[in-house]
């Protein structure tokens, strides 16, 4: 679609710095298409480490790079209730069940803070969601893996979140306002939910044989595929570069993957449970873990649609999405009805 | 020492305790499937809030009929008894159904919950009586919750209004059993202790059909009435919803999560 934001003085950054003041100061007011757009303000903007607002001019590129980021993020968090949510039925205990039950309320959230936030970027969320059930956007790769047993939501509360927060935090700062705004808020959240997945595997790494046993099978299927959560090597990754130059991205893929496996091996050491790589070793010298080779051919195949639940992860939405059609038809028509009685009351 | 009345009053807790936990659960089932995401966060909050009331009040029925003893826990009430053991009525345990049968049926849930909770407020037993002040507040979220779907689907399209009346005469066969008194409730009630569910009936049929009325619905008459919920007998989708809930917590007897 072309683009839609207006062309203004940056208002909503003025509270922030002088610089910015400045920077607004050569606000253009013309046509928005990247050929005639003066992108001075929005270059003195990222220049100077500020917000890009709604209202700000903003290269197309910057624009579609963003609703596509944001967009994949909703996605994930809206697909990423279905692995966890299969498990509200069977928690083991009455807390478990509360506390997934909000965990899982929460990610609906995140899905609808993030879907907001790409809405001010001139798109919908009735197109976004289209998109995702139609294959052409795309949600988190990890969340194409069953969930087996119940340890599962304790592997992929302390790995998978855990592995989201490290890519969401530098996030906070991205340089799209909007954005960076409603990740501070899942991030906080996300912190919860890692916590709470930490304490599942503590307590059954402290239970019986079997619980143990159940912990450990999660952290084996789970280790991987979380680490492959940060994306391709430094040197394969597509959109890295230009994400950076925008300031939307802030580390690389490989500096946050070390920065995860550096926290997370202590972790694990406490917890009692082994992560499933014979390499892993400390480099004393740097003080960082090392670690094996990541099976990018694996990353790749579950990318490409073949994973174990690629298929059933997008039905299952598709089918949410088609069956609740008839309600939202409802609420629109019982909406247009009220519009009309209005004036006559 | 356990006295009588502590019995009575523990069985009275598990009654309003089973009926919250099981519709909880069954709200549990919706997440991810509900019509918009905006619906996937209210029925998991209706459901956290059911929940919430459950482990109190089964926590408090487990306590009342120990006495001095140890006391059953909220989890050895969820989990560690049978079918026939669980004294919820029939409306709460109904599968899960479409968006107008979990709307209707909140609907009647939450005006019967708002008014029940509403007079315990002053119960003479702490932990009901606050359990029922705090959950007072959010029953009457519920009920407005439902009462807007209600509206929207019997008064949106014809479709919506099909799916609704259906929904409203799939209801009816349950309604009754929630004002269904019996022996230990009329004398809890004799002794200031319980509501009678028969002195809600007017009040909760009466917002009820106001509702459906305003929504362009009709209430239904049933041709028959389900029964003995609270003598632990229940439908044939109970037994399969307790096999998920429970075969996890079962598999590991003695295990602590």
């Amino acid at each position: 679609m072309s683009q839609q934001l207006p062309g203004r003085d940056v208002v909503l950054n003025a509270a922030e710095t002088g610089a910015v003041e400045a920077a607004a100061a050569t606000t253009h007011r013309g046509p928005h298409t990247d050929v005639a757009v003066d992108l001075t303000q929005f270059e003195a903007l990222i220049a100077a480490d500020q917000r890009i607002e709604p209202r700000d001019v903003m290269p197309e590129a910057y624009r579609r790079s963003l609703v596509r980021q944001i967009a994949q993020h909703a996605h994930s968090e809206i697909i990423g209730m279905q692995p966890e949510g299969a498990w509200i039925s069977r928690a083991p205990s009455l807390r478990r069940k509360a506390i997934l039950m909000a965990k899982v309320q929460d990610e609906a959230g995140h899905g609808l803070y993030l879907y907001s936030a790409a809405e001010t970027l001139g798109v919908s969320r009735d197109d976004l969601l289209d998109q995702l059930h139609e294959g052409r956007q795309r949600y988190s790769s990890i969340f194409n893996y069953p969930t087996l047993t119940w340890a599962d939501m304790g592997a992929i509360g302390w790995l998978v979140d855990g592995a989201a927060i490290m890519n969401q935090v530098p996030l906070c700062r991205c340089s799209y306002g909007p954005y960076a705004r409603a990740v501070i808020r899942v991030c906080k959240e996300e912190s919860f939910h890692q916590r709470q997945g930490f304490e599942i595997l503590w307590t059954l790494a402290r239970g019986t044989d079997a619980q143990r046993a159940m912990a450990q099978d999660a952290v084996d299927r789970w280790w991987w595929p979380a680490l492959m959560m940060f994306g391709p090597p430094d040197d394969e990754s597509t959109h890295s570069a230009q994400s950076m130059a925008w300031g939307i991205k802030r580390f690389s893929n490989d500096e946050l993957r070390q920065r995860f496996v550096d926290i997370t091996v202590p972790q694990a050491q406490r917890i009692g449970l082994t992560l499933p790589d014979a390499d892993l070793a400390l480099d004393e010298e740097s003080g960082h873990w090392r670690f094996g080779e990541i099976d990018w051919s694996e990353f790749e195949r579950v990318l490409r649609g073949d994973g174990p639940c690629n298929a059933t992860r997008v039905a299952h939405r598709r089918a949410a999405h088609e069956d609740g059609a008839w309600v939202r038809e409802a609420a629109a028509a019982y909406a247009a009805k009220q519009r009309v009685q209005e004036p006559a009351a | 020492m356990i006295t009588r009345t502590d019995l009575s009053l523990a069985t009275y807790c598990l009654r309003l305790g089973d009926d919250a936990l099981v519709m909880s659960h069954r709200f549990g089932e919706w997440v991810t499937y509900a019509p918009q995401i905006e619906e996937d966060v209210a029925l998991a909050n209706i459901g956290l809030d059911l929940l919430g009331q459950a482990r109190a009040l089964l926590t408090r029925s487990g306590e009342l009929a120990a006495g001095d003893g140890p006391a059953a826990t909220e989890d050895d009430l969820a989990y560690w008894r049978d079918e026939r053991a669980f004294t919820n009525v029939h409306l709460v345990e109904q599968p899960r159904g479409d968006f107008a049968d979990v709307t209707v049926r909140l609907l009647w849930f939450a005006a019967y919950q708002h008014a029940l909770y509403a007079a315990l407020t002053d119960h003479p037993d702490p932990t009901l009586g606050g359990v029922a002040a705090k959950a007072v507040k959010e029953v009457a979220y519920h009920l407005d919750h439902a009462t807007q779907w209600v509206l929207r689907l019997g008064d949106g399209t014809a479709e919506s209004h099909r799916r609704a009346q259906d929904a409203v005469a799939a209801v009816a066969p349950y309604v009754d059993e929630l004002f269904t008194d019996d022996e230990l409730v009329t004398d809890l009630a004799d002794a200031g202790l319980a509501v009678l569910p028969s002195s809600l009936r007017a009040g909760v049929q009466s917002v009820v059909t106001a509702v459906l009325l305003q929504a362009t619905l009709t209430p239904v008459t049933p041709t028959w009435h389900a029964r003995g919920g609270r003598a632990g007998v229940h439908s044939e989708s109970m037994g399969p919803m307790l096999a998920v809930m429970q075969h996890l917590a079962r598999s590991h007897p003695g295990a602590s999560w």
